[in-house]
């Protein structure tokens, strides 16, 4: 039992990151139809911004904060002037397509800078929490709680503010918003923005975690899709719920089941709840546009 | 659309070449232009299933694994390699029609999602079930096939063999694109909704564009097995799926040829690019990113409306010339 | 349009450049086929820089026997399939050895076809069967698994006298071919194998199998991991506080691991075949010179590339000509001394198979670094 209690606990903590990377997943989806197949990889990246800052002795948080503005520069408007906005118009299956690339180009051009995986130094170092009789590190915690703290602030954003009000609009039917005079084209700007800033935090907060390389972002950009779908593509919480119940059945099916299989049973979870309840856990149903 | 004599004297003349060319080759141009065969029929399947019927599918990978694994299999246990083709042909016949189920639900991303799975899901099958595939070690020693009596051990021979298997395909493909069927999936791709209130059982026919397609890539993995003489889980991970995916897009999605060109970039593509040493991953998804921007539907796309607009103001031109012609002798 | 005269000049340069050795020595060229995309990167990126890196040096102090060296880097992307095809264009430019490559799968596709083309082809792969099909032209760099395991078995009964052992692994062909050779080699002792933990390659999670570690209450816990998975299966067992005596092979006495773990690689004895952490200078020297070249610091991989080269030369001298056809005869039962070839970095005997034997270190981790407690002697062929 308490075998069962730590791997549940412990699977938050890994479902935690898992919902960091997805939040910005499906921040884009909503507002501008975007799936960004590099997500993973935007996650990867910034860590790479602030490493050399951080070995050249510039302060933590100076590196951090540089870090986020570069990605919000280059992942953030970058990605949308450069790849989103004129591949748009052809539809989401070219931007799938065109994310796919842009993770191999991410990937390779880190891999030619160095193949090797780095310690990042954590927020909150060697320090570790007893909960229920597990132990969890503070930057576990640190993770769970900015995820917690990004979505209320997404929510709260999105549902109480004239920004949030007028970026749902852009969201649900950018024809009418812009005859009602919302500056769409800022609006969806916005939203990118907001993912390069995210990744650059999750990029700090997760590294330590699981160390700086080139492929992280396959791993993260795969569990981050599965946990998107699975708690919902169309809600932000839902990237909350989708990662923290994938880094809890990771845990239990891997270590209940078969650890030969652990990546095989959140693809199950994935497929049964695409073909039963598409919109996901906590999604809305989506109308179906054809 | 009709072949112009333009396409039809330069496919003989490729044809020509895909039977001549390689006699002055070395093994290696060979086994590249083998593996180039290989990659296009699979990618003609992937063609089938999104160019022409419009579905999404990140699992075209996993069926070369799943043809891969049966003929090696079969061979090894002493039977002919067509056997083992047709073998494999309908087992992923079958895991295709099952994979097209989920797309008789959910559309775009969400089938790109179901497909990935799927692939990801085959890989641990291959490394796991030990007991059949060999595990991580994976099936060596995979004998190459008989034609005839005569042994294709040899890189000129095996390579015959293969383009003869492509030469059987891409006439079934041209047939079936030209055919009620072909048609009945351009209006799937172009608009469900009408194609269904056309009388069209779009049901069946996405179940069919995914088990043609699959079933192809289930013949593209039966040849790879022999060519390469032996399997392992890796060769059949998500990545490939990623990549025949790409070859799709970049020789453009939905045309004819498209599958033969984006295969041979994506073959040939270490090759040209060795110049740039390890590079040219990072250089052939910048190519691939700036296609999109330029035309998603790849090359062929560009050449298309190129080639259209060029009629057009030919057309135009000469109307512009008639009617000038008519207003002068009207004067 | 000056990056076309640019390349001009160097096209011209590098015509004038093979005249003047035409005039002097012509260059021996060799082929490396390594995983420098995919999977396998990280790997392939080391073997290849070590390669580089003595090339360099060697050609720096006048080449091998005058002549200079040459080689032509190509990416296998870490597929058997591409590997093969690498190999064929390989042996198309003839070359005077083949190096690499690194993953097992592609040595057992690419290794009888050099035996065939009679070109000889130096390895990094570690799997046991590779050297055991009666290949003459296929040579290791380092231990094959049936040389490293039966040592580690040794060590961990001789030193924790333990009668149960769990195995952690990376489940691919490295991991598991390692898995079943100890399994049998601890078997062979009397020491029972209580927990068998895969793991996938950037696994992030190693609660569940701390949970079966804890379950299973084994003696000592045998990791065989790469470098960021062992980091992360010690980082879990330290946060849940499980004190468990590790052992591992290679990679996770590497200092990245210990940078990685910190401080939960305390205390942990490795098996190590190749270090750069090793006291030795001429290690010290290659280490140095690898990091002011590359700015990383090399793993065994790295110094696996570099011995492969090293390993051309001294056959080479020894034959006092550049002799393909008598190469792999000549290193057949050859021993390199390091006091007379330092590049070798260690003594090393190569057998008849293409195995080869050397000293080996017992390492033990104190203080964030790892101190050698044992030499191993090379075992006998």
């Amino acid at each position: 039992m308490a075998n069962l209690v730590n791997l549940i606990i412990t699977g938050l903590a890994t479902g935690a990151i898992y919902a960091l990377v997805a939040i910005g997943f499906t921040l884009l989806w909503q507002t501008s139809q975007t799936i960004n197949f590099a997500q993973g990889d935007f996650v990867m990246l910034p860590a790479f911004f602030m490493l050399p800052m951080l070995h050249a002795g510039v302060p933590y948080w100076l590196a951090i904060l540089i870090g986020v503005i570069l990605s919000m520069l280059i992942l953030g408007y970058g990605y949308k002037k450069l790849l989103v906005d004129p591949i748009r118009k052809h539809g989401v299956l070219p931007l799938a397509i065109a994310g796919m690339a842009l993770s191999i180009f991410m990937q390779e051009g880190v891999k030619n800078y160095t193949a090797e995986a780095h310690v990042f130094p954590a927020l909150i170092p060697n320090l570790d929490f007893h909960i229920f009789g597990a132990v969890v590190s503070a930057q576990s915690i640190a993770v769970v709680v900015v995820a917690l703290a990004v979505v209320i602030a997404l929510q709260w954003l999105l549902n109480k503010t004239l920004v949030g009000h007028q970026m749902q609009a852009t969201a649900q039917n950018s024809t009418v918003a812009r005859l009602l005079g919302i500056p769409v084209e800022r609006m969806v700007l916005y939203t990118f923005l907001i993912n390069g800033a995210l990744v650059a935090i999750a990029s700090a907060l997760v590294s330590p975690l699981i160390f700086a390389k080139f492929s992280t972002g396959n791993i993260m950009g795969m569990a981050a899709f599965t946990a998107a779908i699975v708690g919902g593509f169309n809600q932000v919480r839902g990237a909350i719920a989708g990662g923290l119940l994938l880094g809890v059945v990771n845990n239990i099916g891997s270590a209940y089941i078969s650890a030969q299989y652990r990546d095989a049973i959140p693809l199950l979870l994935l497929i049964l709840v695409i073909l039963f309840r598409p919109q996901g856990l906590m999604g809305r149903a989506e109308e179906r546009t054809v | 659309m009709k072949l112009s004599a333009f396409a039809i004297v330069a496919s003989l003349v490729v044809a020509l070449g895909l039977l001549v060319g390689p006699i002055f080759l070395s093994d290696y141009g060979r086994y590249i232009l083998s593996m180039w065969i290989v990659m296009s029929i699979a990618a003609i399947g992937l063609n089938l299933t999104l160019g022409y019927a419009g579905q999404v599918s990140l699992a075209q990978g996993a069926f070369m694994g799943v043809g891969a694994y049966v003929s090696a299999l079969m061979t090894i246990h002493g039977w002919p390699l067509p056997v083992a083709m047709l073998t494999s042909a309908l087992v992923c016949l079958v895991l295709g029609w099952m994979l097209g189920y989920p797309a008789l639900r959910v559309q775009h991303h969400y089938l790109a999602f179901v497909t990935l799975a799927f692939a990801s899901l085959a890989f641990l099958i291959f490394r796991n079930e030990e007991w059949i595939t060999g595990g991580v070690d994976g099936l060596a020693n995979i004998p190459r096939p008989y034609f005839l009596w005569m042994a294709t051990d040899g890189s000129l021979a095996f390579y015959y063999y293969c383009l003869g298997v492509l030469g059987l395909i891409a006439l079934g493909y041209y047939g079936l694109v030209r055919s009620p069927w072909g048609r009945a999936f351009l209006a799937l791709r172009e608009n469900p909704v009408r194609a269904m209130s056309l009388g069209i059982d779009t049901r069946r026919y996405i179940l069919v564009a995914f088990a043609i397609g699959s079933a192809l890539g289930g013949v593209a993995g039966s040849l790879f097995a022999p060519l390469v003489q032996f399997v392992e889980p890796p060769a059949f991970a998500v990545d490939l799926s990623l990549k025949l995916l790409l070859m799709v897009i970049v020789g453009g999605s939905g045309f004819y040829f498209g599958p033969f060109l984006g295969a041979l970039i994506a073959v040939l593509l270490p090759e040209w690019l060795r110049f740039t040493q390890g590079y040219y991953l990072m250089l052939y998804a910048f190519f691939v990113m700036l296609l999109l921007v330029i035309s998603p539907s790849g090359i062929l796309g560009i050449a298309d409306k190129w080639i259209t607009d060029r009629k057009t103001r030919v057309a135009s031109a000469a109307r512009a010339a008639t009617a000038s012609a008519f207003e002068e002798t009207k004067q | 349009m000056k990056l076309l005269k640019f390349a001009g000049l160097m096209v011209a340069a590098s015509g004038l450049a093979s005249v003047a050795h035409a005039a002097d020595k012509s260059p021996i060229a060799m082929q490396d086929i390594a995983e420098l995309s995919g999977g396998g990167a990280t790997v392939g990126t080391h073997w290849r820089d070590g390669i580089d890196l003595a090339i360099r040096d060697i050609n720096k102090a006048g080449g091998v026997l005058g002549h200079p060296l040459t080689v032509v880097h190509a990416d296998t992307a870490s597929s058997a399939g591409t590997a093969r095809a690498l190999m064929l264009k390989a042996i198309d430019a003839k070359p005077y050895v083949i190096l690499g490559p690194g993953y097992s799968g592609s040595v057992a596709v690419t290794g009888p076809m050099a035996a065939k083309a009679k070109i000889p082809e130096i390895m990094g792969g570690e799997a046991e069967g590779l050297t055991l099909k009666g290949n003459d032209y296929l040579f290791r760099t380092s231990f094959g698994q049936q040389s490293t395991m039966p040592k580690v078995a040794k060590f961990i009964q001789d030193h924790w006298k333990a009668k149960s052992v769990a195995v952690a692994y990376v489940n691919n062909d490295f991991g598991k071919d390692g898995k079943n050779e100890v399994e049998k080699d601890l078997k062979a002792l009397g020491i029972n194998v209580v927990a068998d933990l895969p793991s996938e390659a950037g696994q992030v999670d190693f609660a569940s199998d701390v949970s079966k570690i804890k379950a299973a209450k084994p003696d000592v816990l045998f990791i065989y991991d790469n470098e960021e998975e062992s980091a992360n299966m010690m980082k879990e067992l330290g946060r849940e506080g499980v004190k468990i005596p590790i052992m591992g092979e290679t990679t996770i006495a590497g200092q990245k691991v210990i940078d990685l773990a910190g401080k939960d690689a305390e205390g942990i004895y490795c098996h190590v075949g190749l270090t750069t952490d090793a006291d030795i200078p001429a290690i010290q020297k290659f280490r140095k010179e690898f990091v002011d070249a590359y700015h990383y610091v090399p793993d065994h991989n790295g110094m696996k590339g570099w011995l492969a080269v090293q390993l051309v030369k001294a056959v080479t001298e020894k034959m006092g000509k550049v002799d393909q056809a008598d190469f792999a005869k000549t290193l057949h039962g050859m021993t390199i001394s390091a006091k007379t070839d330092p590049g070798i970095l260690m003594t090393v005997t190569y057998s008849k198979t293409g195995d080869l034997s050397r000293e080996s270190f017992l390492v033990h981790v104190e203080n964030g670094k790892q101190k050698i407690v044992q030499i191993l002697p090379p075992l006998k062929n």
